[in-house]
């Protein structure tokens, strides 16, 4: 098709929005696909509301799906979008705040009427006036219509026609940034294989929105973005939780120890759960226990037993698993916990990111009960650290928790795979028969201090352990004084110890220190790095260093602190991780920088205060 | 072939044992070492295959007491933790010890969902009718009206029927011994073990200190015989100190019949079938109490299901047949890929 004004582009924002029956999901994810498979540098987020079909037609009910795409390698699904998609006027009132001015709005003209201005709580007929974005580039497209028009020899009823219509608001998209169509029609072939007749009027009415954009001349310029300069290598796309997942898979398998996941279904963490009951192909047991304690307690039994076992939650649930943490804990058997971050407390926000169960995961057991306390900080990373966290569990016998949250969970980028070949092997404690004089069940090795895993079903090592204080060497119950106080010591030391075998922090900038040092952890890593490269493009002194290794912190920690005048700690909660440097490293000034609305930092409002602490 | 010949002394641990004097505890100890080594030479269990997992409470502290592998856990929890161990190495005889606080309070949730899963494990229910570990607070099965420390003008709460519970729950297997009677209870406990599925030995136990006494009006040894049926799978239902009583169904109910007397002969008596699925008369049977019923012992109810350690086994054997993914690797490269060269 021949272009006339193309204009090449950088970087761009999409966000798909609509009703959330309306598939913009799976239309958001078909555009990234395209995208990735074009070579650009990928990041998206989903951002769907609580409920499964909130009122229709509301602005409770919008489910929107962003993605950022660009010629360079993306960090984040961007804050402002410059194209939205916008299936009714809810969605549009739901997202106009995130508009950048310059931004093209695609509307279906056919849900503008009184009802739909009136679901969405519109005043007036000038939807646009009353959101002050009259003067943007508003693309009134009639697609519900067009798109009955297009379908109407197709056989189908009306109600399946009009669920074609994402296609047709993907089709106009793909005209936009000159996509080619082949490899969603590959998809759509592929998932609707049972129904030609549906899979066809998909194909239908993608091709007639392409149409409809190249023959209204509805752009007065089409968009082209050059693939980036990405390293070479197979690449899929992934998101956080199938990362994680995929992660624990892996440990098992260099750990040859069968990987165990008892778990109950919460949001935002679900998706783990689901993902390991698929892969019964590589021997994976699920069981989808009967509440939150079941689930941890099931793989407590496992662990025991001799599996790598997982237990995956959310905040609220993992305020229920903690007497049974302190169980394992007590019990020196490995373990990982992962902690799904959403925005709390209580119920809280289910479907909404935040890191504010940092100090739950710390400290939120009875008793001096330490652990250790990991953080994935991207969607394709969380399969690193969730094999790391499988590493360290199996080989220190201790359990681990990691940190994930909504938002890198969700998300999603392309991955580079790796091969298993480039990763450790995994080589657990487990004693095959009993030393002479006996099998001691807390006898340790002097450099990880971990106890044996004795698994039940080995001949002469019978032996008991519970959540009782137990005694130094042979583990049965001590009431001691002088026992208890080693005991309490040594299980500190155990895991004060795992910093010995995780790497040095890194700096991201200015390596022999500077003005001002931004810290982070988790989930916020892409804004964070996005931010700080921004400001170093205009030569600020500013530089990044984002944790993943939380307890024991890297050893280099405070070495790097003391390079920096200023230090400010960023994340999504109250100031927790910059309370927990401030009883680790007391020495240094500890600036915050924290946002509590359920949604990640944006670029801008970083770089603002950055630029106000470097004045 | 392993060598599966052991003694009850090849089960005892060299811990000291810490139940008060008295204690119903110390026979089921003594029933469940008696157990084991018929449990071992019937199914070829060689020793280090049994492994028994705890809650908390009195009872709990039974894992120590044995040469076995154990998991003393925590409160409420010993059917999951247990869950978990079984599932993860089906070989493995499971044994669950559990009071009636343990079991049906704090872990009552755990207890249904084990029992309707039909996990391969075999709960032992102690049932003192008391909190004793914490020093005599009413329990889920403590009778209604039963004056304790926390119910010092008498209990409001109905009492659970354990072995209705089981039932409600689909359970599979269930039985019901004295403290006292330790050959009863060790019956039950082979067959428990020979059992394929999850397992509840109600064990009536006696708490010397906070609640004396309290199965003593049908266990009390004068009159045990009149006042508790010990039932046993193709048998008929005849109990008293004479073989005299029989249990009749009359209407919907069951009914207690001399026989001889009222025209009633042997040939009326019911015949125990513990492995009838219909729950019908084992309900029946389960709620018989004293002073209108003698007290049901043995093995009430034991059919034959799937259970899930199994199903789960074979759904993975299943899947691993025809898998198209074999490896780590082979995962990470499945679905939508694509190459940048």
């Amino acid at each position: 098709m021949e272009r006339e004004n193309q204009t090449a582009l950088e970087d761009v924002v999409i966000r798909f929005s609509g009703d959330s029956g309306d598939g913009m999901q799976m239309t958001g994810t078909l555009f990234t696909d395209t995208s990735a498979y074009l070579g650009n540098g990928v990041s998206t987020f989903p951002d769907f509301p609580a409920e499964i079909r909130a009122p229709q037609g509301t602005v409770s009910g919008v489910s929107g799906f962003q993605l950022h795409f660009g010629s360079h390698k993306v960090n984040t699904p961007g804050d402002y979008c410059d194209v939205l998609v916008a299936m009714n006027p809810a969605a549009l009132k739901a997202n106009a705040k995130w508009l950048k001015k310059t931004a093209t709005v695609i509307i279906d003209l056919d849900s503008f009427n009184d009802k739909g201005l009136a679901k969405a709580g519109f005043k007036s007929e000038n939807p646009f006036e009353e959101l002050g974005i009259e003067g943007y580039n508003i693309i009134h497209a009639p697609i519900t219509s067009m798109t009955k028009e297009a379908l109407a020899d197709s056989g189908l009823d009306n109600k399946s026609v009009v669920k074609c219509k994402n296609m047709f608001a993907l089709g106009i998209c793909y005209f936009l940034f000159n996509f080619p169509s082949e490899h969603t029609e590959n998809f759509i072939d592929k998932k609707f294989g049972k129904k030609p007749e549906v899979a066809e009027a998909n194909k239908k009415a993608l091709k007639a929105g392409y149409n409809y954009a190249h023959n209204t001349h509805a752009f007065a310029s089409t968009y082209s973005v050059a693939p980036a300069k990405l390293e070479k290598g197979v690449y899929r796309s992934i998101n956080g939780n199938q990362a994680t997942a995929w992660g624990f898979i892996a440990a098992s398998e260099k750990s040859g120890r069968p990987l165990f996941c008892g778990s109950y279904p919460i949001t935002p963490a679900t998706h783990i759960l689901e993902e390991l009951a698929k892969r019964k192909d590589l021997g994976v047991k699920t069981l989808q226990a009967e509440d939150e304690i079941a689930g941890i307690c099931t793989s407590i039994g496992a662990s025991y037993a001799g599996c790598f076992a997982v237990s995956t939650t959310s905040g609220p649930g993992l305020s229920l698993k903690s007497e049974a943490i302190g169980l394992a804990v007590m019990a020196e058997l490995p373990l990982v916990i992962v902690d799904v971050q959403r925005g709390g407390p209580s119920t809280g926000l289910p479907t909404k990111t935040e890191q504010s169960d940092l100090m739950q995961a710390l400290w939120g057991r009875n008793g001096d009960c330490p652990l250790v306390v990991m953080a994935g900080s991207t969607p394709s990373n969380c399969f690193h650290y969730a094999f790391m966290a499988g590493k360290i569990a199996l080989e220190h016998m201790i359990p681990v928790i990691l940190l994930n949250d909504g938002f890198i969970a969700n998300g999603s980028e392309p991955w580079r795979i790796p091969s298993m070949s480039e990763y450790p092997e995994i080589v657990p404690p487990i004693v095959t028969e009993a030393p002479d004089g006996g099998f001691m069940p807390y006898a340790r090795d002097e450099e990880r201090l971990a106890r044996r895993w004795a698994l039940p079903g080995t001949k002469g090592l019978e032996h008991r352990i519970g959540g009782l204080e137990k005694d130094f060497l042979k583990g049965s119950v001590s009431h001691d004084p002088i026992n208890h106080q080693r005991m309490v010591d040594i299980r500190r030391a155990k895991v004060e110890r795992v910093a010995d075998y995780i790497p040095e922090q890194e700096v991201v900038g200015s390596q022999d220190g500077g003005e001002l040092l931004v810290v982070g952890w988790g989930g916020t890593y892409g804004h964070l790095l996005s931010a700080v490269n921004q400001l170093r493009k205009e030569s600020k002194d500013v530089s990044l260093c984002h944790f993943n290794y939380i307890y024991p912190l890297p050893k280099n920690t405070a070495d790097i602190f003391s390079k920096f005048k200023k230090i400010v700690v960023c994340e999504l909660n109250q100031g927790q991780f910059a309370d927990y440097l401030r009883m680790q490293h007391q020495q240094f000034n500890y600036l915050q920088f924290n946002k509590s609305q359920g949604l990640p930092f944006t670029i801008l409002e970083l770089t603002e205060k950055f630029n106000e602490l470097l004045k | 072939m392993e060598n599966c010949k052991y003694t009850a002394a090849d089960f005892k641990s060299d811990q000291e044992v810490k139940w008060c004097p008295g204690c119903g505890d110390h026979a089921i100890l003594n029933a469940v070492q008696k157990a084991l080594p018929e449990v071992a030479a019937e199914l070829n269990y060689s020793h280090e295959r049994f492994t028994f997992v705890s809650g908390i409470g009195c009872s709990s502290r039974f894992p120590y007491y044995m040469q076995t592998f154990g998991f003393h856990g925590i409160h409420g929890r010993a059917a999951a933790i247990a869950t978990g161990v079984k599932v993860a190495n089906p070989r493995l005889s499971v044994w669950q010890i559990s009071g009636d606080g343990d079991a049906l309070a704090i872990g009552g949730n755990h207890f249904i969902h084990a029992i309707r899963r039909n996990i391969d494990i075999n709960i032992i229910l102690f049932n003192n009718e008391i909190y004793g570990l914490t020093k005599g607070q009413y329990s889920p099965t403590s009778k209604l009206g039963k004056i304790t420390k926390t119910s010092p003008f008498g209990t409001i709460e109905h009492p659970f029927t354990p072995g209705e519970l089981v039932l409600g729950a689909r359970g599979t297997f269930y039985a019901r011994s004295l403290d006292v009677e330790v050959n009863t209870t060790k019956e039950c406990l082979v067959a428990a073990a020979k059992h394929d599925g999850a397992s509840v030995t109600e064990v009536l136990q006696n708490c010397v200190i906070f609640n004396d006494k309290t199965h003593e009006e049908f266990a009390g040894k004068e009159w045990r015989e009149d006042r508790t049926i010990t039932l046993r799978h193709g048998e008929p239902m005849i109990f008293g100190k004479n073989r005299d009583k029989g249990l009749v169904l009359e209407g919907l109910g069951l009914k207690v019949v001399t026989i001889g007397e009222g025209g009633w002969k042997e040939s009326d008596i019911l015949v125990h079938d513990a492995h009838n699925p219909n729950p019908g008369v084992h309900m029946m049977l389960v709620n018989m109490r004293y002073p209108d019923y003698p007290v049901a012992l043995g093995v009430i109810r034991d059919v034959a299901d799937k259970t899930y350690d199994r199903a789960l086994e074979e759904q993975v054997e299943n899947v691993r047949k025809d898998a198209k993914i074999k490896s780590v690797d082979e995962l990470l490269r499945s679905g939508d890929t694509w190459e940048i060269k």
